[in-house]
C-alpha cells in the first residue's frame, strides 16, 4: 500500500501494536541481520539472565557485539525471561559484553523491547538501580560505536540502560517512554484505566520522539519480518560506516553532545 | 414481652463524642516515627529532625539541611526554568507551589560549600519538591554542578532524595539520567571524588543513575533506597515483601552502600572524607 494511504495510528494504537504478538522477535532479528551469531552467557558475578541475549556475530563481514532483550515465545520461556524484563544480572551481562567489545574494537548493536527493568524482590536485593546506573556511567565513554534499535516497548530506565549510545532508531510500531501509560495514568491521575489518554499526552510515538531529537529515525514495519530485518540492515550498514569513520575521541565527544542538549 | 426496652437502654448511639474536642489540642505536638512507630515529642526531634529512638532522619527541605551541614555556601543556577516539554495540564501551577514551599527553582539545590577549610561542590535534593522528582532543570543543575567541579578540581557531595524521574516532563526527564551520568564519568575520569548520601526516600531513575554512581555511597539511617516501588514489586511477584526490603540497613547488607551515618555526624565525617582524598599518598 502506498504510504500516503496508510491511516495514521493514534498513540494508543501504537502502544497496542508495540506489545502485539505479531512483533518480530529477538531471535528473528539476530538471524535475519547477522551471520554466525555465537551466544555468550552470564554476568561473571553470579547469574545469567535469560531476558537478555548477548553474543558476537558478523555483520557484512565485520565482527560486532549483539545484545537484545527477549520476551520469549512459549509461556515457559516468557516466565523464565520475566516477559522481557531484565534482572540486574542481565544489565551486568550486557556491560561485560560491551566492555569486551571495546577491548576487541567491535561496534555494539542493541535491540530493545522491554516494558522496563524487572521490578521483583530478587531484582531489588541484587541492586537493580546500581546495575542500570553502572551501565549509564560506563557506556557514556565506551570507545566503540553503540547503535540501538527499539523494536517494541522501550520502557524507562530499563530500556535506557541498553540504549544510551550514539544512535537510537525505532520501528514504526514501537514506543519509548518514561513509564508505561498505565503507570503514568495511575501515578498522575490515580486511574490506570486512563492509559489511552496518557499515551496521547506522553509523546511516546516514534514520530513525536523524532521531533524531540530523542531518536535518529524511524524504520518502516511490515508483516514480513524478513522485510523488517532488511530495512534494519540497510540503516545499520550506512550508520556503522559513518560511526566507524570517526576517531574514538570524536565518537565519545559526539555521544556526549547528543545527551548534553536535553 | 421484650426483656428490655431497647429505647431505654444506653447503647452506642446514645453516647456522642464531642467532635470538636480534637480542635482544643494543638496538632503536631506528638509525632510518630514512620519507621519505628515510636511517639516522639516534637521538640525531641532536635535541629537535625531525627528520631531519638531509631535515628531515622525525617524528610527535610534542602535549605533546612544546608543550615547545619556547611559553614559557607555559594549557590548556582537559581534562575533556570523548565520548558514544560509535554505542556502538561496543571504542571505549571504545581511547580509554582513547590517553588514557594521550598524556596528553590527545582528539586535540587546546588553550589560550592565549605566546611572548615574544606571546599567541595554540593547538591542537595528536596524530597518535598514534587516528590523530589527529577525534571529537566534538576538534571541541568546537577550536570552543571559536575561540570563546574571538574573545571575547578573539586570533589562533589550529593544528597539524593527522589521519587524518580519526573512524569510531567516525560522522556526528557529520562534523558537526564544519561546526561548526568556523562558528567559524573568525566568528573571521575579527572580523578576527582564523588560522595553520594542517600536520604529518605531515594528511588527510581535517581537510584538508577547518579545516586548509585558515587565512589563512596553513604546513607542516613533507615532511609528507603530502591528502584521499584513496594506496591509494584508486590503486584509483580504476587507476594508480600518485608517492610525493610529497601531500608538502607538491608541494602548495606546486600552490598550496595558503603556506610550509614547519622545526621549529627555528617558534617564532620564528610569533611574528613574529602580531606583524606586530597592528601598525597605514598606513591
Amino acid at each position: 500500500m502506498p504510504k500516503i494511504l496508510k491511516k495514521k495510528k493514534t498513540a494508543s494504537e501504537i502502544v497496542a501494536a508495540a506489545r502485539g504478538l505479531k512483533k518480530v522477535t529477538a531471535n528473528e532479528l539476530i538471524d535475519g541481520i547477522f551471520d554466525d551469531f555465537f551466544e555468550l552467557h552470564g554476568d561473571r558475578k553470579y547469574s545469567d539472565d535469560e531476558a537478555i541475549i548477548g553474543g558476537i556475530a558478523l555483520f557484512n563481514g565485520i565482527p560486532v557485539t549483539v545484545i537484545a532483550t527477549d520476551k520469549g515465545g512459549t509461556p515457559e520461556e516468557r516466565i523464565a525471561k520475566h516477559f522481557g524484563c531484565p534482572e540486574p544480572s542481565g544489565y551486568r551481562k550486557s556491560l561485560r559484553l560491551m566492555k569486551q567489545a571495546e577491548k576487541f574494537n567491535r561496534p555494539i548493536v542493541t535491540f530493545v523491547n522491554t516494558s522496563g527493568a524487572y521490578p521483583g524482590r530478587s531484582a531489588e536485593e541484587n541492586g537493580q538501580g546500581e546495575a542500570i546506573a553502572r551501565n549509564l556511567l560506563e557506556m557514556s565513554d565506551l570507545k566503540v560505536p553503540i547503535i540501538s534499535f527499539i523494536y517494541g516497548e522501550g520502557g524507562s530506565g530499563g530500556a535506557l540502560a541498553l540504549a544510551c549510545g550514539d544512535q537510537v532508531w525505532m520501528l514504526e510500531d514501537s514506543m519509548y517512554s518514561i513509564l508505561s501509560p498505565e503507570g503514568f495514568a495511575s501515578i498522575l491521575w490515580k486511574d490506570s484505566k486512563r492509559a489511552d489518554e496518557a499515551a496521547e499526552v506522553m509523546q511516546l510515538t516514534p514520530e513525536a520522539l523524532l521531533k524531540q531529537e530523542i531518536i535518529e529515525g524511524i524504520i518502516p514495519e511490515s508483516n514480513s519480518h524478513r522485510k523488517v530485518c532488511k530495512e534494519i540492515k540497510k540503516i545499520l550498514a550506512q550508520e556503522l560506516k559513518n560511526l566507524t569513520s570517526l576517531t574514538k575521541f570524536e565518537l565519545v565527544k559526539r555521544r556526549k553532545e547528543r545527551y548534553r542538549k536535553f | 414481652m421484650q426483656l428490655f426496652d431497647e429505647l431505654k437502654t444506653i447503647s452506642k448511639k446514645h453516647i456522642k463524642a464531642n467532635k470538636k474536642a480534637g480542635e482544643k489540642v494543638p496538632s503536631g505536638l506528638w509525632i510518630s516515627c514512620p519507621k519505628c512507630q515510636q511517639s516522639i515529642y516534637h521538640k525531641d526531634l532536635g535541629k537535625y529532625k531525627t528520631c531519638p529512638n531509631c535515628y531515622y532522619g525525617f524528610r527535610i527541605h534542602a535549605r533546612e539541611r544546608l543550615e547545619w551541614l556547611v559553614d559557607t555556601f555559594q549557590e548556582f543556577d537559581t534562575d533556570l526554568e523548565t520548558k514544560d516539554p509535554l505542556n502538561f495540564p496543571g504542571y505549571k501551577e504545581k511547580l509554582i507551589k513547590a517553588q514557594q514551599d521550598s524556596k528553590l527553582n527545582d528539586s535540587v539545590l546546588t553550589g560550592i560549600a565549605m566546611i572548615d577549610d574544606v571546599e567541595f561542590a554540593l547538591g542537595i535534593m528536596d524530597p518535598y519538591f514534587i516528590m523530589g522528582s527529577m525534571g529537566t532543570v534538576t538534571g541541568e543543575k546537577i550536570t552543571r554542578l559536575f561540570e563546574r567541579a571538574t573545571q575547578k578540581n573539586l570533589p562533589v557531595i550529593l544528597f539524593a532524595a527522589s521519587g524518580g524521574a519526573r512524569m510531567q516532563e516525560g522522556i526528557s526527564s529520562l534523558m537526564q539520567m544519561s546526561k548526568i551520568s556523562q558528567a559524573v564519568k568525566e568528573h571521575s575520569n579527572a580523578g576527582l571524588l564523588y560522595i553520594t548520601v542517600i536520604t529518605d526516600p531515594t528511588t527510581g531513575g535517581v537510584t538508577a543513575s547518579f545516586a548509585m554512581q558515587g565512589d563512596i555511597i553513604l546513607s542516613e539511617p533507615r532511609a528507603l533506597l530502591g528502584f521499584a516501588g513496594k506496591r509494584v514489586i508486590e503486584q509483580t511477584i504476587h507476594q508480600k515483601v518485608p517492610d525493610d526490603l529497601q531500608d538502607a540497613e538491608t541494602v548495606l547488607k546486600n552490598g550496595f552502600i558503603d556506610n550509614i551515618i547519622k545526621r549529627e555526624d555528617q558534617k564532620e565525617k564528610l569533611a574528613w572524607l574529602v580531606k583524606i582524598h586530597s592528601m598525597k599518598g605514598a606513591f
